[in-house]
């Protein structure tokens, strides 16, 4: 007596080929999409302020410490207050209705609301000092800043991405002199400059235990 | 399974005269009549305390785990105690399927299926409490080696990361095991049901179980590999359960004898729970003529020797303790005997060690009533033995400014009672709607089994209308008096 019609036999075939392949599915959605590489890459938030960082920065000129003055001995690059701002633009394009947030906020005193870009998890400690005085330049993280009209996160900002670089520094030492030289690669090294990236490697001692960042 | 033949007068496995039949007819009514009302009873009872388990892991998930008593110093405490708890009892079924299977204890029949049952839900029950233990379950994923945008990796020389191996390895070959020892019965179910439901249901779970020659020589090999396989199981899951302690640097934990004394532990506990269950569904189900005297006591003989070897490894610790030499390793235990915790020491030594010696004697061996006090009191015992070992082991270790005691809180104990609920509502389930005795194995141990029986004189037994008395056939009297 038969219960079930005979192509059932493949059954347990189609089951454990469908449990396959879904598992395969829903694994790559989640390694592939749901991936700081493919969620964070890309970031790109309006500003209060269309500041350009492409004007300032690359064709200006300026160094980024000029604004980030911090950066070299605190754990937080600096957003720059509104004053530095000023240090400028109450000489140059007064009047630009662009720039209106920041004569406002100026005159009441009140911080101009900048939106983060670069957003690590909390339970991620991040220091830009340590960083810059092992050799680390600026643009080895946020990318070249001085072609971006919106500031645009380029790097996954991921921890595998973090260990990476903890794990082969080599290629993004950079002698301190050419840290914010965002154009800057190791191919325009001189002997000297070649002899200190040696010597900051040597002394390079990134930390891959848990607690080197999750404090 | 090989055919068995009793050595010389040894008394049957199964009532004398029970036809094949009957064994078919006793144990599958039990899945097609209505619940008896004790059944419901214990199912609303088991269900409810499930409920507060769901209620109280909500609770807990959503605050914190801070929610328990557990704090430093005694970060480990009921949680754990629960975990290595059901996971001990779940050893049973392992043991019985599969070391008694190759050792041709054919005694096990009657109780294979029932201990494997409680194998696969205890092991559910173990597993839930190292998971909500970790407050944060939706990252339970990091112990397996799954590539991930954090290079992270499982900690290969962690123990904690075998016990996930260990436990989720046992878990799945139990699972087959009784699966595959289900499929003929399964198909005895399809074939004598009524409805189509039950056919459909029933029949697709048997997996076109025919029983054939050549399905019955592909399921004998199929039992046999995975016994074969799961022997080593019954030695290797408590040993690395036994490793989370032995090999961290705790005085009382850090001791070469926890692997052979928590596998013998769990055998202990695992067959006084089988032993409490099996005595329960024994009475409300009327299986007398399947589960007889003699297999409870060849149970309680099993207790008696696991329950002596526990004793010998309590008083071996301590005599490890003194020869050692090491003032905290000492300290430790006298505290455990002597301190703060000293009463659930000995509730420890009076439950595992004292009472199961009472097996000595035959009476209390056969006597159902001492049997499943006995049996419930060796259960309680093995919680408090993973309660000590725990906590007085961290509660004061090292430095006497780093001391402090454990207090449960109501959570802590809503937990425990919910994972007992937990248990009993799926082990109630898998009363009401499985064949809780392996029929067809049963039937081979029968002497009409044996080609060469020569039926004599009447075959066909007694009649079967009072079964719910114990032991109370007349026609079994003679029987149970020459055992």
């Amino acid at each position: 007596m038969q219960i079930f019609p005979k192509p059932l036999n493949f059954l347990p075939l189609v089951a454990a080929l469908g449990v396959a392949a879904g598992g395969g599915v829903v694994t790559f959605v989640f390694v592939y999409y749901f991936s700081p590489s493919n969620l964070q890459v890309g970031y790109a938030p309006e500003q209060p302020v269309p500041y350009s960082h492409r004007l300032h920065a690359g064709q200006l000129g300026m160094d980024c410490r000029y604004c980030h003055a911090n950066v070299e001995r605190s754990g937080e690059a600096m957003v720059p207050p509104t004053q530095t701002c000023m240090g400028c633009h109450s000489q140059v394009r007064t009047e630009s209705a662009r720039l209106a947030p920041v004569r406002e906020s100026w005159e009441t005193g009140m911080p101009v609301e900048w939106v983060r870009v670069h957003n690590i998890p909390d339970h991620a400690y991040f220091d830009h000092s340590v960083h810059l005085a092992a050799g680390v330049g600026c643009v080895s993280c946020h990318g070249r800043v001085d072609r971006m009209e919106v500031v645009t996160v380029q790097e996954p900002l991921s921890m595998g991405w973090c260990l990476d670089c903890h794990r082969n520094p080599d290629d993004h030492i950079r002698p301190i002199s050419r840290i914010t030289d965002m154009a800057w690669t190791s191919e325009d090294a001189t002997e000297a400059e070649r002899r200190q990236m040696a010597g900051l490697l040597a002394r390079a001692v990134p930390p891959e235990n848990c607690s080197g960042c999750h404090r | 399974m090989a055919h068995y033949k009793p050595i010389l007068d040894e008394t049957p496995l199964v009532s004398e005269g029970t036809s094949f039949k009957e064994i078919t007819e006793i144990v599958s009514r039990v899945t097609e009549q209505k619940a008896p009302r004790l059944w419901w009873i214990l199912f609303v009872l088991s269900v409810s305390g499930t409920g507060i388990l769901g209620g109280t892991i909500g609770y807990l998930l959503w605050t914190g785990i801070g929610v328990w008593g557990n704090n430093s110093p005694v970060a480990w405490a009921w949680d754990i105690t629960n975990f290595v708890w059901w996971i001990g009892i779940g050893h049973a079924g392992t043991l019985i399927s599969a070391v008694l299977y190759l050792f041709r204890q054919y005694w096990r029949t009657a109780i294979n299926r029932f201990s494997e049952a409680m194998t696969i839900f205890a092991v559910i029950c173990a597993l839930l409490f190292p998971t909500i233990h970790t407050g944060r379950p939706w990252f339970i994923y990091y112990p397996l080696p799954i590539p991930n945008q954090m290079n992270m990796w499982p900690n290969f020389k962690s123990p904690l990361l075998w016990d996930v191996f260990a436990v989720s390895t046992y878990f799945t070959v139990s699972l087959l095991f009784w699966y595959v020892g289900l499929v003929p019965d399964f198909a005895t179910l399809r074939d004598r049901a009524k409805n189509k439901i039950r056919k459909w249901i029933y029949g697709f779970v048997a997996l076109g179980w025919r029983g054939s020659n050549r399905h019955w020589s592909n399921y004998e090999r199929a039992y046999l590999i995975l016994a074969a396989l799961s022997t080593p199981l019954v030695l290797s899951v408590h040993s690395v359960v036994s490793f989370d302690f032995a090999t961290s640097v705790e005085p009382g934990w850090h001791t070469t004898i926890f692997p052979p004394y928590f596998v013998a532990g769990a055998v202990f506990s695992g067959f006084a729970m089988v032993m409490t269950l099996l005595l329960i569904a024994r009475t409300v189900y009327g299986m007398h003529d399947l589960v007889r005297i003699r297999h409870l006591e060849l149970m309680n003989k099993i207790m008696l020797t696991t329950g002596t070897l526990v004793g010998y490894a309590y008083g071996m610790e301590f005599l490890i303790a003194w020869y050692s030499g090491n003032p905290y390793e000492k300290y430790v235990f006298i505290n455990r005997a002597t301190g703060d915790y000293w009463w659930a020491y000995w509730s420890m030594i009076s439950c595992n060690v004292i009472s199961p010696q009472l097996f000595w004697f035959k009476k209390i061996r056969r006597s159902i009533p001492a049997m499943f006090v006995i049996s419930i009191v060796i259960n309680i015992g093995m919680w408090f033995e993973r309660f000590v070992i725990i906590v007085t082991s961290l509660h004061n270790d090292y430095l006497p400014s780093a001391w402090g005691n454990f207090t449960p809180t109501l959570f802590d104990i809503t937990t425990f009672l919910g994972s007992l609920g937990l248990f009993f509502t799926a082990f109630l389930l898998f009363l009401r709607w499985m064949p809780m005795i392996a029929i067809a194995e049963v039937k081979m141990v029968i002497p009409q089994a044996d080609p060469h029986h020569h039926p004599e004189g009447d075959d066909h037994g007694h009649d079967h209308d009072d079964e719910d008395e114990e032991d109370g056939h007349a026609d079994l009297e003679p029987a149970l008096a020459e055992e």
